[in-house]
């Protein structure tokens, strides 16, 4: 969906040909998302399918130019002014692994937490080397680049924090089932979701 | 807890180069008998010239203590703690004081600056505490502020200063003269993160100069300007980072 709409996006400035856009769309993003030339061209076929861009003859070297219609024009105004769904979020095999670890008996979650830790730290510390070779005051042109890589870096960061947060949750929990009073007599059955610690 | 990084082609290119900080085994109890507190349950960790080390836990896991351990503000209830090979619970009270006004730079939370004197001032007072003479103690604190680009900010005062300035000139007072030592405990605590970015910046281009730095926090975003990551829980090293990728090294090192 947003590779439809940034191509479309890149098209309001000017027309292109397949290949500009691949390498537009990738140095504002900072090569983050790579786009193979087949997938742009799919895309620009289902564009002008649906009448939102339509050729523009080429370039005089055989590069087939693409141009954008009032109605693609209409497109990308309407992506900018809607906000990105956020109601179907998308499935995130960290918290799918801890909900499926915590309920399976015999699983160290301690020990996922903390290794996931290191390794998302450890990622956000390759990120943080990206920026550090990037000036503070960057250029309106790395701007675009920039941003995206901190958008990586909150995202890390709030997973170290979600990961910190399970963690506690986890300690919380595994001490209050060894201080509770075990009840005097068996008849109790055992909870099958029980934490594994 | 994870499988041991492979650091051997990486530590042949290190020259042998004496540590600014070596805990070796420390341990710190506080009290005694069935209420005594375990606050380090023998850490062992080394930062080298040039390294910036950050140590990751939540409140209560040791790291506070860590920090006092490593500035000589406290002593370890057994282990060694060295600055630049010199083993800290040897040393005189009168030496120990010499050793932190002389080798080892401050960063805290709360900046610590004093209200009644201006950023030149607030920079230079380790110095003339330590004898230099004011003149001299002024020009390294000058210089230590130009490093910073804070050098408009010397007549300021830190009421007049805003947080992030405030925690620059912090800064500038912690790197002042030859310090090779930077302890920095939640530096950039009460900054926005612009703001406490430019912070870490900094401290990381002072690193990058040939200072050691340790620096002590709970945010991975922080964290992540170190070359290696510490996690402490409960007093002990639960997990470590490593090294940066030896290639990065490789590209990066200056020869």
């Amino acid at each position: 969906m947003s590779v439809r709409q940034s191509l479309l996006a890149l098209l309001e400035e000017q027309p292109r040909y397949g290949y500009q856009l691949r390498i537009e769309f990738e140095a504002r993003t900072g090569a983050t998302w790579p786009l193979n030339v087949g997938q742009v061209y799919t895309t620009l076929s289902r564009l002008e399918r649906d009448g939102l861009v339509e050729r523009a003859g080429d370039d005089g070297e055989g590069h087939a130019l693409y141009r954008i219609t009032d109605a693609g024009r209409q497109d990308v105004q309407a992506w900018f002014e809607t906000p990105v769904d956020r109601s179907a979020p998308p499935r995130e095999e960290l918290a799918i692994k801890l909900a499926i670890a915590v309920t399976v008996p015999g699983v160290d979650v301690a020990t996922i937490v903390q290794r996931q830790r290191t390794a998302t730290v450890r990622a956000l510390q390759d990120y943080t080397r990206l920026k550090r070779k990037g000036s503070p005051d960057a250029s309106e042109h790395d701007l675009a680049w920039s941003l995206v890589l901190d958008s990586l870096i909150f995202a890390a960061e709030a997973e170290v924090r979600w990961l910190d947060h399970c963690e506690s949750r986890l300690a919380r929990s595994s001490y209050q089932r060894q201080t509770a009073t075990p009840p005097v007599s068996a008849a109790v059955p055992e909870r099958s979701d029980e934490v594994v610690s | 807890m994870t499988a041991a990084p492979d650091v051997s082609a990486w530590a042949a290119l290190q020259p042998a180069v004496a540590p600014v900080l070596e805990l070796r085994d420390v341990r710190r109890v506080h009290g005694s008998g069935p209420t005594a507190v375990h606050a380090l349950r023998g850490v062992s960790l080394s930062i080298r010239p040039g390294e910036l080390v950050a140590v990751m836990g939540p409140s209560g896991s040791g790291k506070s203590t860590l920090l006092t351990l490593a500035g000589g503000l406290d002593t370890p209830t057994s282990g060694e703690v060295l600055v630049e090979n010199v083993a800290l619970p040897g040393l005189s009270r009168r030496d120990l004081a010499k050793l932190r006004r002389r080798s080892v730079g401050y960063v805290f939370q709360d900046f610590n600056l004093i209200p009644a004197l201006t950023a030149l001032e607030n920079v230079a007072l380790p110095g003339e505490l330590d004898g230099i003479p004011t003149r001299r103690a002024r020009k390294e604190a000058l210089a230590a502020l130009a490093e910073l680009d804070l050098s408009e900010l010397a007549d300021r005062f830190p009421d007049d200063m805003s947080g992030g300035q405030q925690q620059r000139v912090a800064i500038a007072r912690a790197i002042v003269g030859d310090r090779r030592l930077v302890l920095a405990d939640e530096p950039t605590g009460a900054l926005d993160s612009e703001t406490g970015e430019a912070v870490l910046r900094l401290l990381r281009a002072r690193v990058d100069a040939g200072a050691g730095a340790l620096l002590v926090t709970h945010e991975a975003r922080h964290a992540a300007w170190a070359d290696r990551v510490v996690f402490l829980r409960d007093g002990v090293v639960v997990d470590d980072t490593g090294e940066p990728p030896a290639i990065d090294l490789l590209l990066e090192r200056k020869w």
